[in-house]
């Protein structure tokens, strides 16, 4: 009998890459990608927790499908949450309720999906924010900004299908408020809405269905797509990053790929993962046994909902009653807040790299970020937009704070309307100010140094601060440095003069730290440094 | 250029051997287009005592994964996990669930992290971009084989094939589309089963038909106070269901001279709605179609909490704040004969938020 080969373990590794290599020659663009090179800032994982979240997502939402059935059919609960026994409810919400007490872990997964969904939408509005104050979405980045744009669009759809599943209450009543929205769009309002519930509201338990199949199959599908193009164009663009030594407009300055990058990414999506399930098994969300099912005829004061709609609900509340009526036709309040503003909003968004580039007639190429400071009139115009969206949000909100603050809710609505017009244009010229404040201490600093703290009293009786120069004077005796667009030392430890600060928070501050500098050197710092 | 920039000198790659194989990475690197600049060794000799230090850091972050991993197992497979309100165990089911899951997870980051941050060597590597155009020659390549590729086709010299193409295509596409949409489509103002008029402009209500309880009751006016107000529903099948979601009504027993008020301000098709000092108005918001339900008997308004919008009950119900623009309808009622309140008819105008169709 022949003896069976032996299979030499050491050598597998080896074997299979050869198996791979022979059938699709991948050394050489395997090498490649290994080899990339990635910038690296923490302002640059913002994004990255959008990933992770999704990820999430689709992990605790497959779960979800398995006990989860969108029917409107009325069947009365019998499970084991006595408060709601007998009661007549649909199956969406039965299978919800048994989902959160008759399966093994059910409610955690939930819960998680929940939280990983609202951290999604948070993640995207706060990556959103750094791409656009450091204005990373500039040539040749504008097509993935507008799939950004769209990403959060989108998000916002999944989110809203998601939580109109349940059939609780508190969904029950987002759906009818996005039936009166669909009503409102003037000539095929009410049509779109007829049809897309299949009767009048609530229909014949078509909505839920669709709603069902939108959520779990065709908006993630769209996700998905969206996020490996958007994806793909970071990894054929580079990514950009921060002025600073050997940094060019033309080169990327960081870490290959592997292992570090990708072991680190590996690291975060771990703690992000491990947050989410914290969450979900900490806080509780979205408890719809609470709410009861939905009744057309009933509603809960401050029913508020997830916190990326709230702008919705307050442009909604603060619109004044404009009713426009002619020819025996009628256009709602409704349709301005809901319809065209956010549209507005979203174009305006989605335009915003090609209106800065047609007004500064700019055609060149960018993958050198900037400093907010810098361009003040970017990032005043960006404090209006956030200001305009906080107002709207604070006033989706307004009932429980002026429950809790005792104010009367009339006056937070004249509040909310008064300040959706002043509140922007405060913080354009805020913002505007900080940041030219900001960028002339940058010179002050790069052309007198640093504020040492030492004060010298001149011969005179004079007292002034001694600065410690950034650069040693040239022959005019002139130390004044050029502004590179990246971050001034403004502290002498920054400069390597002082000892470095103390960090941590279990050591005694009394702790001396080590001094960082060689004594030769110090004295050298010392006699030049004074002025 | 000096690949290994060090300030220890060393670079931490003791043995020839060791050198020569990063100079294969280096030379590597430079073919992909990127320079190694900077590498350094987190630890100026292997087996330091800040390195076994870290290591042993990172193995406990993993044992501690292990370890609460395991206890997610255990808890979710023995913990009485069956809901049951008043143990203190079951509550803490998911909550136990979500610690030592999270906590794991978090733990097997922090080592991952501290391994690649701490344990791995620090380098500036530096790559070329290759922004803008493709060049002169390749876009020209390209160019010439498309139009070489139209020519092929000879669209230019076949005019017929293009146009038939064309006309052949778009029916194909609308056939397509036409199913996917045609299917959904559904006539808002067709009538339903046994209903007359557009469901958009109707209720379930109509003449003689009884205001009930949600549990199907009739109600006789005795039955509600002074100053109080009750949720009614038409005395129809599923009347109280959401198959009725348009016909949720709020009856409400006004003071004396709340009602000599409103019977003053009575207008339009609201003219003899009310029975004694009884008011019943549409609960469905004009503004968005949430139900109107907050009652201030003080003031005399309907708030509804969805946008808060505000109703004076005693002028037809109409839109004093907030966004609402048209007045809560109202339904005319009576008693029958025997005491109970009954509908006269129907809503006379639309109940629920505007469309464009609304007159």
């Amino acid at each position: 009998m022949k003896k069976r080969a032996r299979i030499d373990v050491k050598a597998l590794p080896g074997t299979a890459a050869n198996a791979a290599d022979e059938r699709l020659q991948v050394a050489r663009p395997l090498r490649a990608v290994f080899n990339k090179v990635f910038p690296d800032h923490w302002s640059f994982l913002l994004g990255e927790i959008a990933l992770f979240s999704f990820i999430v997502l689709l992990l605790t939402g497959v779960f979800l499908t398995l006990y989860f059935d969108p029917s409107m059919s009325h069947v009365t609960y019998n499970g084991s949450y006595l408060p709601l026994r007998g009661v007549h409810m649909t199956r969406a919400y039965e299978t919800t309720l048994h989902i959160s007490f008759d399966v093994r872990g059910g409610l955690i997964m939930r819960q998680m999906h929940h939280w990983a969904a609202l951290l999604f939408m948070a993640s995207i509005v706060i990556h959103m924010f750094r791409i656009f104050f450091t204005g990373a979405f500039r040539k040749p980045r504008e097509l993935n900004w507008v799939i950004g744009v769209t990403l959060f669009i989108v998000g916002f759809l999944a989110g809203f299908t998601g939580y109109s599943l349940p059939d609780d209450g508190l969904s029950g009543t987002g759906l009818r408020i996005a039936h009166a929205i669909m009503l409102s769009i003037p000539v095929i309002g009410s049509w779109t809405a007829n049809s897309l519930f299949s009767g009048e509201f609530p229909g014949p338990g078509a909505i839920l269905p669709r709603a069902y199949i939108a959520h779990v199959l065709l908006i993630p599908g769209i996700l998905l797509a969206l996020i490996s193009v958007h994806l793909g164009l970071v990894f054929k663009q580079k990514h950009t990053q921060w002025p600073g030594p050997g940094r060019t407009n033309t080169n990327v300055v960081g870490e290959r790929m592997f292992p570090r990058y990708v072991i680190k990414q590996g690291g975060f999506f771990a703690i992000v993962f491990g947050v989410i399930a914290l969450m979900g098994g900490l806080l509780t969300i979205n408890p719809i046994w609470l709410f009861g099912p939905y009744e057309a005829a009933a509603v809960s004061a401050a029913s508020q909902p997830d916190w990326y709609v709230m702008f919705l609900d307050g442009s909604t509340r603060l619109m004044p009653p404009w009713e426009i009526r002619a020819f025996g036709h009628t256009l709602p309040p409704l349709f301005w807040p809901t319809v065209v503003l956010p549209g507005v909003m979203f174009t305006l968004a989605m335009a915003y790299p090609f209106i800065e580039a047609r007004r500064n007639r700019d055609t060149a190429i960018h993958n050198l970020l900037q400093r907010p400071r810098d361009v003040p009139e970017r990032t005043a115009l960006g404090a209006m937009a956030v200001a305009f969206y906080l107002v709207l949000t604070i006033s989706g909100g307004n009932d429980p704070l002026a429950e809790n603050f005792d104010i009367s809710l009339n006056a937070m609505t004249w509040a909310g309307r008064i300040g959706l017009l002043i509140v922007p244009p405060i913080a354009y010229w805020a913002a505007y100010r900080i940041c030219l404040g900001l960028q002339q201490h940058d010179r002050e600093v790069l052309a007198h140094g640093v504020e040492t703290g030492i004060i010298r009293r001149l011969p005179n009786g004079q007292f002034v601060e001694v600065h410690q120069p950034l650069a040693a004077p040239d022959a005019h005796g002139h130390t004044e440095l050029e502004y590179t667009g990246w971050v001034v030392p403004k502290k002498m430890n920054r400069v390597g003069a002082l000892a470095p600060a103390i960090k941590g928070f279990f050591y005694p501050v009394e702790e001396p730290a080590p001094p960082a500098l060689p004594q030769a050197e110090r004295r050298e710092l010392e006699s030049s440094g004074t002025r | 250029m000096t690949v290994v920039d060090n300030p220890h000198g060393s670079p931490g790659l003791a043995t020839a051997e060791e050198r020569s194989r990063f100079e294969t990475i280096v030379a590597g690197a430079r073919e992909d287009g990127v320079e190694i600049v900077h590498y350094e060794p987190p630890f100026p000799a292997p087996g330091t005592r800040g390195e076994r230090r870290l290591q042993r850091i990172v193995a406990g972050c993993f044992l501690t994964t292990g370890g609460l991993a395991t206890a997610f197992l255990v808890t979710y497979i023995w913990w009485p996990w069956e809901y049951d309100r008043d143990s203190l165990l079951h509550n803490m089911y998911t909550p136990v669930l979500g610690l030592t899951l999270g906590l794991a997870l978090v733990a097997t980051g922090f080592g991952i992290m501290i391994w690649g941050k701490k344990l791995i060597p620090h380098e500036v590597s530096i790559q070329e971009r290759h922004d803008g155009p493709s060049s002169d020659h390749d876009r020209s390549m390209a160019t010439s084989t498309l139009l070489y590729m139209g020519d092929e086709m000879g669209l230019k010299r076949r005019p017929l094939l293009g146009l038939s193409l064309l006309a052949g295509v778009a029916p194909v596409g609308l056939a397509a589309a036409a199913p996917l949409i045609g299917g959904l489509i559904k006539d808002p103002h067709k009538p339903v089963e046994g209903g007359t008029g557009s469901p958009l402009m109707t209720t379930a209500w109509g003449p003689g038909i009884r205001l009930t309880r949600e549990d199907g009751t009739p109600i006789r006016p005795e039955d509600i106070s002074t100053g109080g107000q009750l949720t009614v529903f038409p005395g129809v099948p599923e009347g109280h269901t959401n198959v009725h979601a348009d016909s949720p009504t709020l009856l409400i027993h006004l003071r004396g001279q709340d009602m000599a008020e409103l019977r003053d301000n009575l207008t339009g098709t609201n003219v003899g709605a009310t029975w004694g000092d009884f008011v019943a108005y549409s609960k469905i918001c004009t503004h968005a179609g949430c139900p109107a339900s907050l009652f201030e008997q003080q003031t005399n308004r309907l708030l509804c909490p969805c946008h808060q919008s505000q109703f004076l009950v005693t002028d037809n119900a109409k839109p004093v704040f907030g966004p609402a623009t048209r007045r809560l309808p109202m339904l005319h009622i009576s008693v029958d004969d025997e005491g109970y309140f009954v509908a006269t008819s129907d809503y006379k105008v639309a109940i629920g938020p505007g469309f464009w169709e609304r007159p």
